[in-house]
């Protein structure tokens, strides 16, 4: 036993220099804790030292990967057989249905052209597969094995084909992170399907489930009601399955209902799930649109002699109102400033 | 001189396995037991051979471990640090506890450690977490006894003892 290091490690008085050492380091543990929660920028220094890290994860996943290779090549037949068919089951129904979709999509096709919007039914996503790593207990992510070199940006959602997952958070070269719609700390604009009314759903404490916690207690809301994507906020795109509400109560202040849901995604059993690549329209009014009224230098001069416009003073008065709002406040102002 | 390499390698070789164990999933319903095993791996080699852990070591694992984690830079460099002090300060007591008492010690360890993680995501915005949060320490308290004879074994085994 190496118990005589007298001055190393001393029975029972501390050592100062030790305490010293501990300060510093937790001070600095601080300042990184605070530069990363702050900043963005040691996502930078993780996105560079990630040529280290996703081989970690990759091995990381692999205990998992073989769990699932194992349980393919140990299931017994009929289970399988029972699955294949359920799959072919669900196929056929799925195909029906989009045969009977194609011909009312193809009409909302005309008539969106005809209204000169730019959304379309049509998907734009990419695949990928799940990395079985775990990033701490209570932190509800998940890795993708797609990364910066598949174009996969912050932002994307994720979605499987029950419902919307989550979004990227985070992405390296070869790997993302996402984070699950029951996260604490996510919050996704929805409206429920029966009444279109809008509200927000937080993930829970618990974390498998949904909270909506700010419904007005006059609303109309029952167990059992669907919860898709609003589109607002511009994040998530509309009309996209997120859950069905399982049960209703008072807050405890009483000024609003509370609802809990259940995710439509099988959170905790894809295995693949797909990303979507067009993200919901940017947030905010539409952009102006474009001047109909007659070409500014057609505008009488605010700094023209007060005696030009006589001949007809009253036309651009009268013809103001009839053009499109922009140039009618224009005018008008520039009239105001004549006199 | 082969033998401290080899030593070496071991020692670097647990720490890494630690962390790679702690990144490999449980299945579902067992997440919330997994222990944190870089803390209980580097206790033991504070236990072991106290002068090879400093606090150096267990921040430079910490932020290591933050780093695969992707999480919060600098968090388990904070829980770690604190924790190795802690054993450093107390390690030629808790080297003659009967096993049992060392589980307890380690226990407390660990229960420390949450409490840091605790403030740290509470003062870092989160929520509070489930009750399931504390199931962990317990945990690696129990599996404490088993990870020391085990690791004490290979290390026999190696023949890769203190000079």
């Amino acid at each position: 036993m190496a118990l005589n290091r007298d001055d190393k490690s001393p029975l029972f008085s501390p050592g100062v220099a030790g305490t010293l050492r501990l300060i510093v380091y937790l001070a600095l543990a601080c300042v990184l804790m605070v530069l990363d929660h702050r900043g963005g920028w040691l996502a930078n220094v993780r996105y560079g030292l990630s040529i280290i890290v996703e081989p970690v994860y990759r091995i990381a996943g692999l205990p998992s990967q073989g769990f699932q290779a194992a349980t393919v090549a140990f299931a017994d037949r009929q289970r399988l057989t029972e699955a294949n068919q359920r799959l072919r089951e669900d196929l056929l129904l799925a195909n029906a249905k989009l045969n009977r979709m194609a011909s009312v999509a193809e009409q909302n096709q005309r008539l969106k052209e005809l209204l000169d919007t730019q959304h379309s039914l049509s998907l734009n996503v990419q695949l990928a597969r799940l990395i079985g790593v775990d990033l701490g207990a209570f932190r509800h992510r998940i890795t993708l094995n797609v990364g910066a070199r598949d174009q996969v940006k912050v932002g994307q959602v994720v979605i499987d084909a029950r419902g919307v997952m989550g979004q990227i958070i985070e992405v390296m070269p070869t790997t993302s992170v996402a984070m699950l719609i029951t996260d604490p700390n996510h919050a996704i604009p929805v409206t429920i399907e029966r009444t279109g009314l809008r509200t927000v759903a937080y993930g829970s404490r618990g974390g498998d489930m949904l909270t909506l916690p700010n419904i007005p207690v006059s609303a109309d809301v029952q167990a059992g009601d669907k919860l898709v994507t609003s589109g607002l906020g511009g994040r998530f795109p509309t009309g996209f399955p997120v859950g069905t509400i399982r049960d209703v109560g008072q807050t405890a202040s009483g000024t609003f209902l509370s609802a809990n849901a259940v995710p439509a995604a099988d959170l905790d059993r894809s295995e693949d799930v797909l990303l979507l690549h067009d993200l919901a329209e940017a947030a905010g009014p539409p952009e102006l649109a474009p001047n109909a009224g007659p070409p500014a230098d057609m505008a009488p001069d605010p700094n023209a002699p007060p005696s030009t416009p006589a001949p007809n003073p009253t036309l651009p008065k009268v013809t103001a109102p009839t053009a499109s709002g922009a140039p009618a406040r224009a005018s008008s102002s520039a009239n105001g400033g004549t006199p | 001189m082969n033998k401290i390499r080899v030593r070496q390698l071991w020692f670097a070789a647990t720490l890494l396995l630690s962390l790679v164990l702690m990144l490999v999933p449980l299945p579902g319903p067992l997440t919330p037991y997994k222990p944190y095993w870089p803390a209980l791996v580097l206790l033991y080699w504070c236990l072991q051979s106290g002068d090879r852990v400093t606090l150096g070591l267990a921040f430079c694992l910490g932020v290591g471990a933050d780093l695969f984690d992707g999480m919060l830079l600098g968090e388990q460099a904070l829980r770690l640090t604190a924790m190795v002090f802690i054993a450093l300060r107390f390690r030629s007591r808790l080297r003659f506890f009967p096993m049992w008492q060392q589980t307890l010690a380690v226990l407390g360890f660990l229960l420390n450690d949450r409490v840091l993680l605790l403030l740290v995501r509470v003062l870092g915005g989160d929520p509070l977490p489930p009750a399931e949060f504390w199931i962990s320490p317990f945990v690696g308290a129990a599996l404490w006894p088993f990870l020391f004879l085990i690791l004490d074994d290979l290390r026999a085994r190696l023949r890769i003892h203190e000079a």
